[in-house]
């Protein structure tokens, strides 16, 4: 199955006019995958999107407010293997422009406020090291603070970052020690989940939400469908670790088409967070003594 | 003791117990006084074991980890703990042994143990699954946890696993969800909670019992977000590259007190723990008691308060 060996495979948008699906393996034209926010018109597969698009595509347009932008890695343990570590991540920062896999702000969506989070899947896989650890302990933190949802996607398909060796590990604690306060504030967290997910960051921040959707197959797992493979030496059933195969044993709340993404966070949002934001009291306080002068 | 149970740079380390059995054997027969040659032996063995053991990698302190002899959460339990009560189940689906679980009493201090265990013998090692947990073993944990909290009882965990199961059904039963939620309950558990890696800390599998107020490592256990042979295969695409990916990640306990990811390294009898489990036992029981005695008195809120704090500070950029 092609989404089976998403992790492998480049769903990135090629350039020219025309693309080869890699879900039905189709030629298609890429102006109609654009149009559909980056999916097949055919088959409905989703191509990788970059976390900046993600931010498009899910807030309201211009409401993103990004944060913590200025947090850098830090090749703590001087990790060198075949390639070192700083210049992997020299690499991933010149082909993201960004400066780890995370990408975190103030946004909203349907003009409700919230604090919003996405992995991009191109930068060392959506690897969770410190900073993304971090930047996810900021938001956690900002959004119990400010009492509006937190939303995250995840785009984590790398799991923990082997780079940074246990730091790595422990940002699993540390993000979900900082959700686990979010939600004792009752405060709602709402998770995405998308091609792909794995790991370090699925038993972690990634399945902790009070929601948690999924787009279309994606590659959703703990352990790595080749190591699996490898170890029980068989063949895995069709469709193992995909989107489907987690709402089958009820490990999802939906599974929901890119295009539906932004109006199902919203109802959820609805139901879950009605209250005003306290930046939205300050700033309705801070219009009102303006009129009042 | 099977000559797979021995590491190459512990040969020369036992080649002289060798030669002590022989003396002592000898003198036994023939009625003769050997104390002095045999203290001279142990002078010149432990000399010998100071030379090697400073001269460890990270690959070999991965061995000593892994040490078939090694001693395991079962055989402490039987060592430091009375009046032991197993309790089993997940109470959802099954009783994974990969997790030994229940309520013991060090000395006089009622405490809930959680641990991985590995087993001995062949047909113990594969109904553990060689320590390798599957979901319902984390619920099991966080279910006995729970439990001793709702009893105001402290919990010690024991670290000793390659990872969580890589597995079919793992999946299907929701490791990962698994695991988090572990992580997630023992993040605000209002008891003390003291972990300590005895052997091997392998990745999230270890992680999923590893959260706590304190983290105690044993002189030579390890604890890493990946195997090094799982690292190698990635990072050099080669699992032959395991010794360089073990040094790379710096793994082993005395790495993770320079990380300030520990709080304290438990020192070993001299060759490790396996040639004086007991000696081990001791160094363990004695560590858990004084760390219990600094967070006993702490209130719950600010224990917990705490423990947010330190995780918190976890490779702070």
């Amino acid at each position: 199955m092609a989404w089976n060996l998403g992790l492998r495979r480049k769903s990135k948008m090629p350039s020219g006019l025309w693309l080869k699906c890699d879900g039905c393996g189709e030629m298609i034209f890429k102006k109609d995958v654009e149009d559909r926010l980056n999916t097949c018109p055919r088959c409905g597969h989703h191509f990788r999107i970059s976390a900046r698009e993600r931010v498009r595509v899910t807030l309201d347009r211009d409401s993103f407010e990004e944060l913590w932008a200025d947090l850098e890695p830090v090749d703590v343990l001087g990790f060198n293997a075949a390639r070192a570590y700083s210049e992997k991540l020299v690499q991933a920062q010149e082909a993201t422009g960004l400066k780890d896999a995370a990408v975190c702000g103030l946004g909203a969506i349907d003009g409700r406020e919230v604090v919003f989070l996405v992995t991009d899947s191109a930068f060392i896989q959506g690897s969770m090291g410190v900073v993304v650890g971090e930047k996810i302990a900021l938001c956690a933190e900002k959004a119990a603070d400010l009492r509006v949802p937190f939303v995250a996607v995840s785009g984590s398909g790398g799991g923990a970052r082997m780079e940074e060796g246990v730091l790595s590990l422990m940002q699993m604690a540390k993000t979900t020690a900082a959700l686990e306060r979010l939600s004792q504030a009752g405060v709602l967290y709402a998770v995405v989940l998308t091609n792909a997910t794995m790991g370090g960051a699925l038993a972690s921040w990634a399945f902790l939400g009070d929601v948690t959707i999924a787009e279309p197959r994606a590659l959703i797992g703990f352990t790595g469908p080749r190591v699996i493979r490898q170890t029980v030496k068989t063949e895995l059933p069709k469709g193992f670790q995909t989107s489907e195969f987690l709402l089958e044993k009820g490990f999802i709340d939906a599974i929901v088409p890119r295009s539906e993404i932004r109006p199902f966070i919203s109802k959820i949002i609805r139901y879950c967070g009605a209250w005003p934001s306290r930046r939205v009291r300050e700033t309705v306080g801070a219009s009102r003594k303006g009129k009042a002068r | 003791m099977a000559q797979t149970d021995v590491l190459q740079f512990e040969k020369p380390i036992l080649e002289i117990d060798a030669k002590v059995k022989k003396l002592e054997e000898f003198a036994l027969e023939k009625g003769l006084d050997v104390s002095m040659e045999v203290g001279h032996l142990r002078r010149r063995q432990e000399i010998l074991i100071r030379t090697i053991f400073a001269g460890l990698t990270a690959w070999d302190k991965v061995a000593l980890a892994r040490h078939p002899m090694r001693p395991q959460t079962s055989d402490y339990v039987e060592m430091i703990a009375e009046d032991f009560v197993e309790l089993h189940g997940d109470k959802a689906f099954g009783d994974d042994q990969a997790i030994l679980a229940g309520f013991g009493t060090i000395s006089g201090e009622k405490t809930m143990i959680v641990g991985h265990r590995k087993g001995r013998s062949t047909a113990e090692r594969l109904q553990c699954n060689f320590g390798m947990a599957n979901p319902e073993g984390y619920r099991k944990a966080h279910g006995k946890m729970k439990l001793a909290e709702k009893f105001g009882v402290p919990v010690l965990t024991m670290i000793n696993t390659p990872g969580a199961n890589p597995g079919v059904g793992a999946e299907e039963r929701g490791q990962a969800k698994a695991i988090a939620e572990s992580i997630r309950i023992m993040t605000s558990l209002r008891v003390p909670v003291i972990c300590c890696v005895i052997g091997e800390g392998g990745s999230g599998g270890a992680l999923g019992i590893g959260v706590g107020d304190r983290l105690l490592m044993m002189e030579h256990s390890y604890y890493s977000v990946i195997s090094p042979e799982g690292c190698a295969a990635i990072l050099w695409k080669d699992g032959a590259m395991a010794d360089k990916a073990a040094e790379a990640l710096k793994l082993t306990a005395q790495d993770l007190m320079t990380l300030k990811v520990a709080d304290e390294v438990i020192p070993e009898p001299l060759g490790g723990a396996h040639r004086n489990p007991r000696g081990a036992a001791e160094s363990l029981k004695e560590a858990y008691l004084r760390n219990l005695r600094e967070l006993r008195p702490v209130p719950a809120d600010r224990l917990i308060a705490r423990r947010y704090e330190n995780l918190r500070r976890f490779g702070k950029p």
